[in-house]
């Protein structure tokens, strides 16, 4: 089985959130990028146990520059085969699906795996965008997935509980928790890392369909207004009379 | 032209987060000065779906066709492309619920759409582009997006705003899609849902508790109150990891990302990634012994105390409040 993992990079989730050029860039000054955990821990573990168990390839393909080859050879230390980079600077959701789309497009991957969101945009847009792109089926929000005999059996979350839900292959799922349990990458994979094969690809022009035209800050931090623990009674009157929120 | 929204049934009737959506609609079809038209697939009743005219609702097209009672991400793309040309949309909007957040990007590619994918506003028109303001980074900003092409998907954040009924009635109009069965390409095998209880994802008022509460045998209390206030009960990761509460209780960055009017903390500290997954609440309530605890900086109401007093105490003064009126 031949599995495509999708990796992107995103601000460490303790990062302060600044932005540069009146507000229009993200500031990268004394942020920490790490590889986005819903991609890293439960997307590429489970294709790494699925190949484990059935064989075959986990590549991972990263749109970015060259400064992302760090989290690419992480992916590469915690297990995948090896990796493509489209070496450029994605501008959009739409830009990074279209990249990863034509490159799947000439590999035949049985199972496209991608993390729900990313961590920075919080989007939910990157794997829906593959599979539409690929004309194929996809199941979001995905807890569980096996494979046997080229049908996915997979459940997901839904409103109030979750789905189980079958298809065949080639299939593009969107990875969340449950899904798989977080490795740490042993001495053995970051040796076999540096050595394992990175092809750098350039990018295809796609069509800018929506544009961040910049950001804002929340305005003040919010004041909490204090209620004394033996005064419960006053915060009821609050939450009932100011918040109206009960 | 007009603006579609996408509109969901459960168990006979429209989903909460549709309700929204199909609001939203109406009010993006005022601002445009066109009709707000609604895409209905599956099994409906016709007097539910004409209740969509109180949120502004002019026209329902329903694809009753019985394929369409399970959710398909490649099928429904499909059915929802036809409707939008059906209706001549310029305009889609659907809910950034579960299935929305993934029919959405999928339709932005089969239209070419510019998307905002969680609008918490009402969006600005300026010629032919338009702009909607989304959060990032985990609620620690927020992005102005700019819709670059004539169609434009909007898909708006679950909770952002509250539809006002009106007395309107929609027409139902009966809606043939082209689609084949080769078109549908997962079968749905069952459901788990957690009965008896408010799904945290829809819920108005949350009750959630973290270590604070030293064990599982103390959530009594917790589930008491949120009965009490017909609230969801939520938790944070810790006590998920240790199995105190189930996993679909785990509200963060990692969990799921809840927006509800009143969000009352108990003993959770507060870290970066629990705030994640609850800032975009109305009003937040923190009961903490720790007085350095981050939470309170994220909280409109805070209580330094301790739970096991003073959660008994909300308790009492809450049944006080209910019997006055």
């Amino acid at each position: 089985m031949k599995i495509l993992v999708p990796i992107a990079k995103v601000p460490d989730t303790t990062s302060k959130i600044a932005f540069t050029e009146n507000n229009t860039k993200f500031s990268p000054d004394g942020v920490t990028f790490i590889m986005n955990p819903t991609d890293e821990w439960y997307a590429l573990v489970r294709a790494i146990e699925l190949k484990e168990k059935q064989g075959g390839e986990v590549v991972v393909i990263h749109v970015g520059l060259a400064d992302s080859e760090q989290i690419i050879r992480k992916a590469l230390a915690i297990g995948a085969d090896k990796a493509v980079r489209v070496d450029a600077d994605p501008t959009d959701a739409y830009f990074v699906a279209a990249q990863i789309a034509a490159h799947a497009k000439t590999e035949n991957y049985d199972l496209i795996i991608a993390g729900k969101e990313t961590i920075d945009y919080n989007s939910y847009e990157v794997g829906g965008m593959i599979a539409e792109l690929l004309d194929l089926p996809c199941v979001a929000l995905v807890q569980k997935l096996e494979i046997e005999n080229g049908v996915a059996t997979i459940k997901r979350e839904i409103e109030g509980g979750t789905e189980t839900v079958e298809a065949k292959l080639p299939l593009v799922i969107c990875a969340q928790k449950e899904l798989a349990e977080a490795r740490i990458p042993n001495m053995k994979g970051i040796m076999g890392a540096r050595t394992k094969p990175l092809t750098i690809v350039p990018a295809d022009a796609t069509e800018k369909l929506t544009t961040v035209v910049n950001y804002s800050l929340p305005e003040k931090a919010k004041e909490c207004k204090y209620v004394q623990p033996d005064n419960v009674a006053e915060l009821v009157r609050l939450l009932h009379e100011e918040a109206k929120a009960i | 032209m007009a603006v579609l929204s996408f509109v969901e049934i459960s168990e006979g009737k429209i989903k909460k987060a549709s309700v929204e959506a199909a609001y939203y609609g109406s009010k993006v079809a005022e601002q445009l000065g066109t009709d707000s038209v609604a895409v209905v697939l599956g099994a409906a009743s016709a007097e539910e779906l004409a209740t969509l005219g109180t949120v502004g609702v002019k026209k329902v097209l329903h694809a009753s066709d019985a394929r369409f009672n399970n959710f398909d991400s490649k099928a429904f793309s499909k059915a929802v492309g036809e409707a939008v040309n059906a209706a001549g949309a310029n305009v889609l909007v659907l809910s950034f619920n579960q299935n929305g957040k993934l029919l959405a990007p999928r339709l932005s590619v089969r239209l070419k759409a510019g998307y905002v994918p969680g609008a918490v506003e009402l969006p600005e028109f300026n010629g032919a582009t338009a702009t909607a303001k989304k959060n990032v980074f985990s609620g620690k900003a927020t992005a102005h997006y700019q819709l670059n092409t004539e169609k434009k998907v909007i898909a708006v954040n679950p909770n952002s705003l509250s539809p006002v009924r009106g007395t309107g009635t929609a027409v139902v109009e009966a809606f043939a899609t082209t689609l084949t069965d080769a078109d549908f390409s997962t079968v749905v095998k069952g459901a788990d849902l957690i009965v008896g209880e408010i799904p945290l994802s829809e819920a108005e008022l949350v009750v959630s508790a973290g270590r604070g509460l030293k064990g599982p045998e103390n959530w009594g209390m917790i589930e008491e109150l949120a009965k009490l206030l017909g609230a969801a009960t939520a938790c944070s990761r810790a006590v998920a990891d240790v199995d105190w509460r189930p996993h679909h209780e785990h509200v963060g960055q990692t969990g799921l990302t809840i927006r509800p009017n009143l969000y009352i903390a108990v003993g959770i500290s507060g870290a970066i990634q629990h705030l994640a997954g609850v800032n975009g609440s109305k009003v937040i309530v923190v009961i903490n012994t720790d007085p350095e605890a981050p939470f309170f900086k994220a909280a409109d109401y805070g209580i330094v105390g301790d739970a096991f007093v003073v959660v008994p105490q909300l308790i009492a003064e809450i049944k006080k409040l209910k019997a006055a009126h």
